[in-house]
């Protein structure tokens, strides 16, 4: 069953063109790993989904409702479709376990008391038990991406959508968020994922896009195209990030 | 010349009536002033295209000309034109309302626009609605980025209230003017006048900089 599905898909920001024509069907359960050179479309795939960015043409369903059928319809994806940012964008004048409650609280309208308690595990699952009453700024680039994880999942989405979550971060801080990846994908999480971790994308990917020039040039196994890919330019691309 | 403290002592009690009459225009002007800034400049910093114009017209105006001539407007012109008679309290009051108004629209649009862009967009994406993360996101942010700006315009208003001496408002600096054409005391009274001000002031600054502390800046 698919849950995004983009359908000839085209988005211009002003005369340039960003993604042309895109199809594509990703289905339920599905870790998805997104890469490319920048400016190849990857990153605004992803904010299609959400409809962060709008489409210009052609059609993307996400979980049976079109980003293009009105305002209240695009706010069901976005609590179905939980986002995780390159730079973290964690609310700096609430704590971090009022960041997680926030959610629930505001989007679905559980009770506070509620709010709080799912809050709480799940910022025990993120393994930052004893972080809920600091303020992001107080908190590591690791921490605060752990924290915005558990924001998005606290919403309960059946999807996930990861916009280079290891970027801004210190390599030695890149494992402890990469693990917590992994374990939701391991959970049965499904996960589009735009990054440049080679490894995490072998270990942890079901399937590998790569993008250029706002298409899908090569869509596979994510083993078999990081050893041995028959496109020259996935093959150039590798070689650089690796 | 010799500095006479029994001429400031019979002029307190007219000047601290005074010095009443401008903290009850500042804070009446203010408060109106906060309203119709906030209003004014969401409507500059998220309005639609007629939304931005009106507020975008209102501000440039107030802005472009001397808080004097608009309470003269105010008080003068506005009875002939509209035959709405007011006033010199209300005047100096609606004064400070439209002109303070401009300057917080301005500090509120810089405050909110000046919230970096991917809070927004996580509030978004939690499926809130623009309502919603305006008031529970960005506007927190932006409400703290706001203090020091507006307690600037607080005491900018507090001592524009001196220039309502055009309309015979008996505020601080007006009932310094009448006890001096009385006694001719310029240094004695224009002194009292000074200080009576300073405390005021003074006193702002001082609120402000603990309500700066108690809020840490974002």
């Amino acid at each position: 069953m698919s849950i995004v599905e983009f359908r000839n898909v085209t988005k211009a920001f002003g005369k340039v063109v960003v993604l042309r024509e895109v199809d594509l069907n990703i289905e339920v359960g599905q870790v998805v790993v997104l890469i490319g050179p920048s400016g190849s479309g990857k990153s605004t795939l992803l904010r299609c989904i959400n409809a962060l960015e709008e489409i210009n043409g052609g059609d993307l369903v996400v979980d049976g409702i079109s980003v293009k059928a009105g305002r209240s319809n695009v706010r069901v994806i976005r609590q179905e479709a939980g986002m995780v940012f390159q730079q973290f964008n964690l609310f700096p004048q609430m704590t971090a376990m009022q960041n997680v409650a926030f959610g629930p609280q505001h989007v679905r309208g559980h009770s506070r008391a509620e709010a709080l308690e799912q809050a709480r595990a799940l910022l025990a699952k993120v393994g930052l038990s004893d972080r809920g009453s600091h303020y992001p700024s107080e908190l590591s680039g690791g921490q605060q991406q752990r924290v915005a994880i558990a924001r998005a999942l606290a919403v309960k989405p059946k999807l996930m959508l990861f916009d280079e979550p290891t970027s801004a971060l210190d390599p030695e801080l890149r494992h402890e968020v990469l693990g917590v990846m992994q374990a939701l994908a391991e959970e049965g999480m499904t996960m589009i994922v735009v990054t440049h971790e080679m490894a995490f994308a072998r270990r942890v990917g079901k399937r590998m896009i790569f993008m250029e020039n706002g298409k899908i040039s090569v869509d596979g196994d994510p083993a078999t195209l990081l050893s041995n890919s028959e496109n020259p330019r996935l093959r150039e691309f590798l070689q650089h990030v690796h | 010349m010799e500095f006479d403290w029994s001429v400031i002592e019979d002029a307190m009690p007219a000047l601290l009536g005074g010095a009443r009459l401008t903290i009850l225009i500042t804070i009446a002007g203010l408060v109106g002033g906060l309203i119709v800034g906030f209003v004014a400049g969401l409507m500059r910093a998220y309005g639609n295209v007629i939304l931005n114009a009106i507020a975008f017209v209102y501000i440039e105006l107030v802005r472009g000309t001397p808080i004097v001539v608009q309470v003269m407007f105010i008080y003068f012109a506005l009875p002939v034109l509209a035959d709405i008679r007011v006033n010199p309290m209300t005047a100096a009051i609606t004064a400070i309302v439209v002109n303070a108004g401009a300057y917080i629209a301005e500090i509120v649009r810089g405050s909110f626009i000046s919230v970096h862009k991917g809070l927004r967009e996580a509030g978004l994406a939690l499926g809130l609605p623009t309502w919603k993360v305006l008031v529970y996101i960005i506007g927190p942010v932006a409400f703290r980025r706001m203090i020091p700006p507006l307690g600037n315009q607080v005491i900018v208003s507090l001592k524009d209230t001196s220039l309502f001496i055009v309309i015979g408002v008996g505020e601080l600096t007006r009932q310094g003017q009448e006890i001096m054409a009385a006694n001719f005391r310029a240094v004695e009274i224009w002194t009292a006048v000074a200080i009576l001000y300073l405390l005021m002031t003074g006193t702002l600054t001082l609120i402000l900089r603990i309500t700066e502390r108690r809020m840490r800046i974002l």
